[in-house]
């Protein structure tokens, strides 16, 4: 069947896209000026050390080999060890992972399904004081700089009134309601990220529908306006909808690297940009890799949503 | 000078069918320039060298107080939105310059061309741009010209996505092909029938664009990437307050006014481009 | 007559009703005062050209107002309730069930994503006014007897499962199913081509004038579709009326000149002076033309024919017969997979980029839409005087530019066009535009795909007139490919008919009554002709 070829292909492209993705990461240590050893001991290397150190990460085999090697082991969470800590990468990133995690699904949880219920009601009530309000707002929301809306809620929030703490620490013991109360910060700066995009373009997607002829058939039908929203607009707008919400997914998981710095939370970005100044290299490719992916597999569940979404290709023409 | 009035005339027109805080947004937007433009050389103050106490609060003599090295915070702002103004718009303008020849060219050449530069960009566009760009940064060292460079790559590959998308619409219109029956020269066709034909939308994404440029060049900066100190951009002056509440607001607070009011004037020329797009007659 | 309210057998009373749209610039008048009575049973056509107010009008017969209009004045009464004074609720509580609409576009009006039995059913569903099983089963019998394939599995199909004509005719069912007293048909054939428009209209003729207890406003800018349905027509003009009677007297005594002149665009004719510049030679040759688009299916066939100097060769086909592949094979936007084209007595490169300026030149294309055919943002002079610098650079500016203007005048234009941009044109200017640049070229041949299809009926006439005359003028030929069979038999010398992409008959224009190709013969049967009763003789002959 035409879908089943069309899934097909689009799987096809994004392991493509992991390929080249792991391909660029791991070269990331050939590109290097000079090569990881030069960087790690800096000016103060001696020729043993070097070459012991080339010996301890395997640079003197040709890439090809490493390459494979290492995506055997990033295939089993297995990244070597940290050049900084000398500690196994997993377990760096294990525990920052979950709280990464925990963070962006948290605010995935408010932000989608608040987006969807406010495009709706904005469309609903298309150019009211609410629809006009709503937009305004959403674009001054979405406008500044992560860091700013971080800061400005921690000034206030935190530094102000007290009522949250400005450095996040969650521990395993801690119970459900004090870990929503040590993250609300951070996830209300991500909200207000991501939230204005989905509800803006949640509420473009259904108002194109709407001007679709058939809305008209079911206006002359005599159909409620709720039944039109929800009955022919809202599965017509599903492809660009979940377009836009999983595109805002992938958002949160890369701006988390900003939020995480912004309140110091230790999560998977926070780590990321410290290794970046310290020059961990294969800190910096697990984290790049594990980031990369998630972006691309979200990326990927978008377009075969699209694709199931369309009727035509799931139910083919019958001759 | 009747063409000089006309244009004063067209200008009023346009100001005339903005709402109130679209307009609003254009004021502050010009004023916030102007400051940057000439404010550093009316500032009494160095920006680099300190003039009181860290972290002074705001004062007649320091409107804005000072910094984490005691230099005068309003004369850092205005230059360093320089800075990031520039870097920003230098690179919005290169990706648009890439974006929209290859657009177009894709559309219209069509076949491997579009096959092979549409595959490249979807690769480009599979990798989460503040990553990639701080793997480069991580790598090689940082200059301006790279900066530039990167911002303006991955920008254009969005510039791309739309021009192509917005030519491709334009290219299977019997107008173009009028031309190509004519044969006419790509140099042409891109030119004179679809770029007049696609400016209004592209305009509103090249405010879009730029929006995302101060965004992310701040971004690389506050993580420590992007300008490094001595200089310093808005981003960087973030990081560098970042222990003092209050102060690093100030820096960032820059930033959000910039982009609240670019956003705010990029929505509105969304809007007209939709209204110029159903206006056309239909059939 | 006393007052209509009191009248038990008016369905639809509508007096003095205005609606306008809103524009940027202020209200512009769409409806001007109409005053219009239905009768149950009756079937009233209305018909004009665009811009006439009628689809306006049948939609506001059902309270409804597309987005930009607004009820001004006026009263609309169906069955004694008010609609333009009616809340939401009444109006919902009615539409569906006991009025209904049908649209032009049945392929649109269908939302993509539902079965089409459910949407059929929805309105009786969601108003209580039938029950499931009772809903689905009066929708099988109407299947059934609109003779469309599985009536009991038909309403499981999604809409792109089912053809144009099916949709059209789902769409009556639809609109039938609770047995509303007011149905308004809004040009629901013209999306059609005409062997599936006979069908639709063999559909509603014996399915609403069995149902006494329907009544129907008709729809159409076409007189001889309209003649065959509607028991009474009113002829509209700028949201005005402008004659109003019984479908006979109207079509054999018109009273007003506007309604002569709609009449009259059934007799285009060619009077030429008996081929005397013809015979010169063969101008264009084509010789077993094969073309697909990417590596899909075939779309020409073996296509070969030949055109001479100063003559008209017709081509006529429906949606999908491959005329307008035709078009672009010649002119070279679509390279042929096989076969060869000769101009003069030169090969025709079937690569666009092969071919000479010169050879350019000699071939010109005027296209089927008119508003996309010119730049919006080049003005006419640009427009018309690109071509002129392009292919004669040697000519001096003075040169050009009494060129430009004889050009405007030969068709017909203002000069003072040449500032405007296209959007400040009407339809048919853009098409005189159109014209005038191919002229620049000064052509040996003009292919003409579709030239008056996106035009109303008078303007269309107009410009064939203005094309006839060209020739007789300038002497280059013409191919004209079109839908309308009636058209180019009246105007061509040969003529082809083609179908999938294969010609089925080739000849004379005035022979082709003699073909023996069935296809041909139900194509000439199927255009409809302005007279009452064609449509009955025509199923008659059928059984």
């Amino acid at each position: 069947m035409a879908v089943f070829r069309l899934l097909a292909t689009r799987v096809f492209w994004g392991v493509v896209c992991l390929w080249v993705i792991s391909v660029l990461i791991f070269s990331a240590t050939e590109l290097l000026p000079g090569d990881l050893a030069s960087v790690v001991f800096g000016q103060a290397k001696t020729p043993e050390a070097v070459e012991s150190l080339r010996k301890e990460l395997g640079l003197d085999r040709p890439p090809q080999e490493r390459y494979l090697e290492w995506l055997a082991a990033a295939a089993r969470f297995d990244f070597g060890r940290s050049l900084a800590t000398q500690r196994p990468i997993s377990q760096l990133i294990g525990k920052r992972l979950q709280r990464t995690l925990l963070l962006a699904l948290t605010t995935a949880c408010m932000a989608v399904p608040l987006a969807l219920l406010v495009g709706m009601l904005c469309t609903l009530w298309r150019d009211s004081t609410f629809d006009r309000a709503v937009n305004a707002a959403a674009i001054v929301v979405i406008s500044p700089p992560e860091f700013f809306t971080g800061y400005f809620l921690a000034f206030f929030f935190a530094v102000k009134l007290g009522w949250f703490p400005a450095v996040m620490l969650t521990t395993p013991s801690m119970s459900f309601a004090e870990i929503v109360h040590a993250i609300f910060l951070p996830c209300v700066t991500l909200l207000f990220a991501c939230f204005g995009h989905m509800m803006r373009l949640t509420r473009a997607a259904l108002i194109s529908v709407l001007e679709d002829p058939y809305i008209e058939t079911a206006r002359l039908k005599g159909l409620s306006n709720r039944r039109i929203l929800l009955v022919h607009a809202l599965p017509n707008a599903i492809a660009p909808i979940a377009n836009v919400v999983v595109i805002n997914l992938a958002y949160l998981v890369v701006g988390v690297i900003v939020v995480e710095t912004v309140f110091n939370y230790p999560g998977l970005g926070k780590l990321m940009v410290d290794s970046i100044s310290s020059r961990d290299i294969p800190v910096i490719q697990a984290c790049s890799l594990i980031f990369a992916t998630t972006y691309i597999v979200l990326n990927l569940t978008a377009d075969l949503i699209s694709l199931l979404a369309n009727p035509k290709l799931r139910h083919a023409v019958a001759t | 000078m009747p063409s000089l009035r006309n244009t004063g005339r067209q200008a009023r027109l346009l100001l005339r069918s903005m709402s109130t805080l679209t307009r609003t947004s254009v004021g502050v937007l010009c004023l916030i320039l102007l400051l940057l433009l000439v404010g550093p050389s009316l500032s009494p103050y160095s920006y680099s060298a300190p003039v009181g106490d860290v972290w002074e609060g705001m004062s007649w003599q320091h409107p804005l107080g000072t910094d984490v090295l005691g230099r005068d915070m309003l004369t850092r702002i205005m230059k360093g939105g320089r800075l990031t103004v520039m870097l920003a718009f230098l690179a919005t303008l290169l990706g648009f310059l890439l974006g929209t020849f290859f657009g177009f060219m894709s559309a219209l050449v069509g076949r491997w061309v579009d096959i092979l530069l549409s595959r490249i960009v979807e690769i480009i566009m599979a990798f989460p741009s503040l990553i990639l760009a701080l793997i480069v940064l991580a790598l090689i060292d940082v200059s301006k010209g790279i900066l530039i460079v990167i911002i303006a790559v991955l920008d254009s590959t969005r510039v791309y996505r739309l021009s192509r998308s917005l030519a491709q619409d334009i290219v299977v219109m019997p107008y173009v092909e009028t031309a190509r029956l004519r044969g006419e020269k790509l140099g042409w066709l891109m030119r004179r029938e679809i770029l007049p034909n696609v400016l209004p939308p592209m305009l509103a994404e090249f405010g879009l664009r730029f929006g995302f440029a101060i965004l992310f060049l701040s971004a690389l900066s506050f993580l420590g990437l992007g300008i490094q100190p001595p200089e310093a951009d808005w981003g960087s002056m973030v990081k560098e307050n970042a222990l003092s509440l209050p102060v690093a607001l100030v820096p960032a607070a820059a930033i959000a006014l910039t982009t609240i009011c670019v956003n705010i004037i990029v929505d509105w020329l969304l809007a007209r481009a939709a209204r110029v797009r159903s206006a056309t007659p239909e059939v | 007559m006393g007052q209509p309210n009191k009248d038990n057998d008016l369905v639809l009373d509508i007096a003095g009703l205005s609606i306008v749209s809103l524009h940027q610039h202020g209200a512009q008048p769409l409806l001007k005062g109409l005053t219009l009575r239905l009768r149950r049973g009756e079937i009233l056509g209305l018909i004009g050209e665009s811009g006439a107010g009628k689809s306006t009008l049948g939609l506001a017969a059902l309270g409804y107002q597309r987005t930009g209009c607004k009820y001004d004045k006026g009263v609309v009464r169906f069955d004694n309730l008010l609609l333009h004074s009616g809340d939401e609720k009444t109006l919902s509580s009615l539409r569906g069930v006991r009025m209904a609409y049908v649209a032009q576009s049945a392929a649109a009006a269908f939302n993509p994503v539902h079965r089409l039995g459910a949407q059929i059913t929805e309105a009786a569903r969601c108003q209580a006014a039938l029950s499931r099983r009772e809903a689905e089963r009066r929708m099988v019998s109407l299947f059934r007897r609109f003779d469309l394939p599985e009536p009991e599995r038909f309403g499981d199909r999604f809409p792109h499962q089912a053809s144009g004509g099916q949709l059209q005719r789902a769409m009556i069912v639809m609109a039938m199913l609770c047995e509303p007293q007011l149905i308004v048909f809004d040009e629901p054939t013209t999306a059609l081509d005409v062997t599936t428009q006979i069908e639709v209209l063999a559909t509603i003729k014996r399915n609403i004038r069995a149902h006494s207890a329907t009544s129907a406003l008709y729809i159409t800018h076409d007189l001889a579709v309209v003649a065959q349905v509607a028991d009474r027509i009113m002829v509209l003009k700028d949201g005005m009326l402008v004659e109003e009677n019984d479908t006979k007297a109207l079509l054999t005594k018109p009273q007003r000149p506007y309604t002569k002149e709609l009449l009259s665009v059934y007799q285009v004719g060619r009077k030429r002076g008996g081929g005397k510049k013809k015979g010169r030679g063969v101008l264009l040759r084509g010789e077993g033309l094969d073309a697909s688009y990417g590596d899909g299916a075939r779309i020409l066939e073996d296509v070969s024919f030949g055109v001479s100097e100063y003559e008209v060769l017709g081509v006529v086909g429906e949606s999908g017969s491959g005329k307008s592949t035709l078009a672009r094979v010649v002119t070279g936007l679509l390279p042929s997979r096989e076969g060869s084209l000769w101009l003069g007595g030169e090969v025709l490169p079937r690569r666009l980029k092969r071919r000479s300026k010169e050879q350019l030149r000699r071939v010109q294309l005027v296209s089927q839409i008119p508003d996309t055919a010119l730049n919006p943002r080049q003005k006419i002079g640009e427009a018309l005087g690109r071509p002129l610098s392009y292919f004669f650079p040697q000519r001096t500016q003075a040169e050009r530019e009494r060129r430009l203007g004889e050009l405007l005048s030969s068709c017909e234009l203002d000069s003072r066009l040449t500032n405007a941009f296209p959007a400040e044109l009407s339809g048919g200017q853009k098409q005189r535009v159109c014209i005038a640049r191919a002229l620049a070229a000064e052509p040996d041949i003009i292919v003409c795909d579709e030239i008056t299809s996106a035009l109303d009926r008078l303007i269309a006439k107009g410009i064939v007139n203005l094309m006839l005359e060209l020739q007789e003028k300038l002497g280059m030929a013409y191919i004209f490919i079109s839908h309308d069979l009636g058209l180019v038999r009246a105007i061509s010398d040969d003529m082809m008919v083609m179908q999938g992409g294969k010609i089925l008959s080739y000849g004379a224009a005035s022979g082709i009554e003699k073909s023996e190709d069935a296809y041909t013969q139900k194509l000439l049967r199927s255009v409809p002709q302005m007279r009452v009763g064609w449509l009955d003789e025509v199923l008659q002959k059928r059984g």
